[in-house]
């Protein structure tokens, strides 16, 4: 951990969390707290039992071993009590599609069978809050993906949660949709709810969240702040070569030396460096000339790809 | 910022949450199934009144042709042992009964099933404090509402045309298709959570065709070999025909207590099964 | 700096490939072909409702109604001839009718609205066109296939009395194919309203199953009633199957009538559908 809450303001506390099914093991022995206030972002390939994560914490899934206490309450004995005060975004949409945009909201209120007077109020907020206003009467079907996903998210505002869980917030949106999802996403968060958030996406991961955790064959393989796993798992820079598909492995030997660490992919060389610039001017001065080459800073992406590997796992 | 919290400790849900959500059973039943009912309204409301509507003339349009059509080429036939009435008399009670059948299987297994896979509306609703009771309970009222409102317009007909030789009857015969229809839905959505395919689904629809053809609607069993007749007259929607027929022909005996016990078993059986049903595929 | 590998020295191209003739000229098949790995799939199903439809109707409505009628005429129904006799050429065109459309119609929602499938066929040499007439070809295979099973079962329950009743067969599969094509026009005209398929089942099919001289006589229904069974290809059907089955007493005009009905109906209907579903794709 890099932090250590303080006991009165842990949100989600769990130890040892595991989740079987028959016999695939889906999360594998999970500790972590989530603070109050905080964003913490679950990142892995699919597969990695991110989902099933989130949904032991919605009360959705029961787990198979360990603990997991949501606002100090068990989670096996506390199921409708946590999730009277949780908000889910499911990773895909599912709207009422029978009903207004209006009416999804206001049934949603009375599934937690809140007042219509507080309802009525809590919609008007929530359709400005996700700019829906003008839309408030159309059919769900009628919305654009963008659209769709700031209803879902309203809709698991009704009841002012105290965590918001969100299962891939931004995935199939378009850029303009997405930066307006992450604008009011940070608004929630200055509002001081406690956001849990899974991602493919890097750049998302280190829009929202406080602190990540790496999961990969349902166990954390990193946590820390998006600038801390850079720092933790990679170099400063990185430089990127192509020699050709058939050359690449034979140049390699000869510039290992230059980087603190090499991969090599069928395309591509990769380099990682503490000054790429400089390394990049003295292969060269080698005789070895690239056909392309490309010098950048180290991302989250490269602590992902290297802590979870490169192959495929669908 | 447009949203305001009243207070960092005590938000909206936390005020429900715990009152109902901390008491007894509250992971299978939270109290608010009456909240799917509202849910139902709002959906006919504004996109199924269609749908509704045609449920009202279905009864209608069987009894013109076959009580009156076909009834030209049958008269009158002996209904039970004390009344004879024409062929028109005889089948209304009948499509009252199957009214109440058909519009309770159409909501709890095509809804329901386009419901569960398709449009994911039960995921939404298990991630709030509802439990799967609520969700059941709520479903098969669902299919009560459209029903009392089918069966009061189908007697608004019958009465005036003279079908129903006992009005009291008749009118306690509403009442009794609530029964059947209560019957058959928390049995159909019970059986709908097991189907994963189009094709069971089709089973399912093939499978309600003797039930209909045998059920006693259109002529009396007993022109089937005894032990063939007992065993017809065990299918349920023949039972729901024999407790609608005795109802408006003014026969009160023993046998239509028979009928509701009937009726009582599907009931509570069919909401058992079916509150385990959703609570393993939305909360294992 | 040339990159060769495995997979690119195997690499021909489409215009090598693809015999783009026959890809053009037998569209129509590919798509009969893959709507027939589909019923397939699902063959021991057809097989039991195909036999189980006519044997249930038989010993309910034949056998119960059946003894209701006859002993009102003197055992005799409408027609004097026994119920029985008077109600299996109906029953026969239902049947005829019912498997043909449906092949038509849950399909097309599939395939423009629920899953995308023809969208799919039309990015490869395949017309909307092509769908259209695939699907009605498979339409007629499965309408046939049930319709023959039906005949046989009602044979063996003795309801036939007159050698044409063969001719039943493809009479019942004129209006199959006939109705089919309607449907198939009136899902593409309506795919995007909400309960289609229900609706259309309540307003449209079961008016027809009920008023088109199928149970009774059409006679015996009000004369202002009675054009829902003249529009209704299963009275035209039923009526012919009636003169085919039992030698019913239908004048030579009206025999024509109802076979020219069919056949300009069905026509017509699929040059409509035709149009609906290549707007409805190319738009």
């Amino acid at each position: 951990m890099n932090e250590t809450p303080t006991g009165t303001d842990a949100m989600i506390v769990a130890t040892g969390l595991r989740k079987t099914y028959d016999d695939f093991t889906a999360v594998d022995g999970i500790d972590f707290t989530v603070t109050r206030g905080e964003s913490f972002g679950l990142l892995g390939p699919n597969g990695a039992g991110k989902s099933t994560t989130m949904r032991m914490i919605a009360c959705t899934s029961q787990r198979t071993g360990g603990t997991l206490e949501i606002l100090g309450r068990d989670t096996d004995h506390h199921g409708p009590w946590i999730r009277a005060h949780l908000g889910v975004v499911p990773q895909q949409d599912n709207l009422d599609r029978e009903l207004t945009v209006t009416e999804n909201l206001y049934i949603y209120g009375r599934y937690f069978g809140l007042g219509k007077k507080f309802i009525n109020a809590k919609v008007e907020e929530l359709l400005e809050f996700a700019q829906l206003t003008e839309k408030r009467d159309a059919k769900v079907d009628s919305l654009s993906g963008g659209m769709k996903r700031r209803l879902t998210i309203a809709r698991a505002l009704i009841n002012e949660p105290e965590i918001l869980m969100l299962d891939e917030p931004t995935t199939g949106l378009d850029p303009q949709a997405r930066h307006i999802l992450w604008d009011r996403l940070f608004r929630l968060k200055e509002m001081g709810v406690t956001l849990i958030i899974t991602t493919h996406y890097m750049d998302e991961a280190e829009q929202l969240c406080d602190r990540l955790v790496v999961m990969d064959k349902g166990k954390f393989m990193a946590e820390g702040t998006p600038a801390g796993l850079i720092q933790q798992h990679c170099s400063r820079e990185v430089i990127e070569v192509r020699f050709g598909s058939e050359r690449n492995a034979e140049v390699a030997d000869q510039i290992r030396d230059l980087a603190v660490r090499l991969e090599i992919l069928p395309d591509r060389i990769l380099m990682y460096t503490d000054d790429g610039e400089r390394d990049l001017a003295r292969m060269v001065e080698r005789g070895l000339h690239p056909i392309t080459s490309l010098v950048r800073r180290s991302s989250l992406e490269d602590v992902f790809l290297r802590l979870t590997g490169r192959s495929l796992v669908d | 910022m447009t949203m305001m919290r009243a207070s960092r400790n005590q938000s909206a849900a936390a005020d429900i949450a715990d009152g109902v959500n901390s008491l007894p059973g509250a992971s299978i039943y939270s109290r608010r199934a009456t909240a799917m009912v509202e849910r139902f309204w709002l959906a006919i409301r504004s996109s199924q009144w269609l749908m509704v509507a045609s449920g009202f003339m279905e009864p209608l349009f069987y009894l013109g042709a076959f009580g009156y059509g076909l009834g030209s080429f049958i008269g009158n036939v002996q209904a039970d042992s004390t009344h004879t009435v024409s062929y028109a008399a005889f089948l209304a009670p009948a499509l009252l009964a199957n009214s109440a059948m058909n519009g309770a299987i159409y909501e709890s297994t095509w809804n329901v099933f386009f419901k569960m896979h398709f449009a994911k509306l039960y995921q939404g609703i298990m991630a709030t404090s509802m439990g799967p009771l609520d969700v059941a309970l709520g479903e098969i009222m669902a299919c009560l509402l459209r029903g009392l409102i089918y069966a009061i317009a189908f007697m608004a007909v019958m009465l005036p045309l003279g079908l129903i030789p006992c009005w009291w009857g008749g009118l306690l015969a509403i009442p009794a298709a609530m029964f059947i229809a209560f019957g058959f839905a928390s049995c159909g959505l019970a059986i709908t959570s097991y189907l994963k395919s189009f094709q069971q689904m089709d089973w399912v629809q093939f499978a309600l065709l003797p039930m209909l053809l045998f059920s006693g609607s259109f002529y009396s069993l007993d022109v089937y070999p005894t032990p063939i007749r007992i065993l017809l007259e065990a299918l349920p929607l023949h039972q729901g025909v024999a407790l609608i027929r005795g109802l408006t022909l003014g026969q009160l005996d023993y046998a239509l207590l028979g009928h509701l016990a009937y009726f009582t078993v599907m009931a509570v059986g069919g909401v058992i099964f079916a509150t385990k049903r959703i609570e393993a595929m939305f909360l294992r | 700096m040339t990159v060769v590998s495995e997979q690119s020295r195997t690499w021909q191209g489409a215009l090598k490939v693809v015999d783009s003739q026959r890809a053009i000229r037998f569209g129509w098949w590919y798509v009969a072909e893959y709507r027939l790995r589909n019923l397939m799939k699902w063959i021991s199903a057809v097989i039991a409702f195909g036999i189980g439809n006519p044997v249930l109707y038989l010993a309910s409505i034949g056998f119960g109604v059946g003894s209701l009628v006859n002993h009102h005429g003197n055992g005799l129904g409408p027609d004097g001839v026994p119920y029985l006799t008077f109600l299996a050429p109906a029953l026969l065109a239902t049947a005829a009718i019912q498997s043909t459309f449906e092949e038509v119609t849950f399909p097309t929602m599939h395939g423009l609205k629920w899953e995308n499938v023809y969208y799919a066929m039309t990015a490869t040499a395949v017309t909307p066109n092509q769908i259209a007439t695939g699907v009605m070809v498979v339409a007629f295979l499965r309408g046939l296939f049930t319709t023959i099973i039906y005949w046989v079962v009602l044979a063996i329950a003795g309801a036939f009395h007159s050698p044409t009743a063969l001719l039943a067969i493809p009479a019942g599969m004129i209006a199959g194919v006939s109705f089919a094509a309607v449907m198939l026009a009136l899902t593409l005209r309506f795919i995007d309203s909400q309960n289609f398929l229900a609706s259309i089942g309540r307003f449209v099919i079961t008016p027809l199953f009920m008023f088109s001289g199928t149970f009774f006589p059409l006679s015996a229904i009000p004369i202002w009633l009675r054009w829902i069974g003249w529009i209704s290809p299963l009275w035209h059907a039923t009526d012919l199957g009636r003169v085919l089955m039992y030698g019913r007493a239908v004048p030579g005009w009206l025999v024509a009538t109802h076979a020219i009905y069919l056949v300009v109906l069905g026509a017509v209907a699929f040059i409509i559908a035709q149009r609906q579903i290549t707007k409805k794709m190319t738009k």
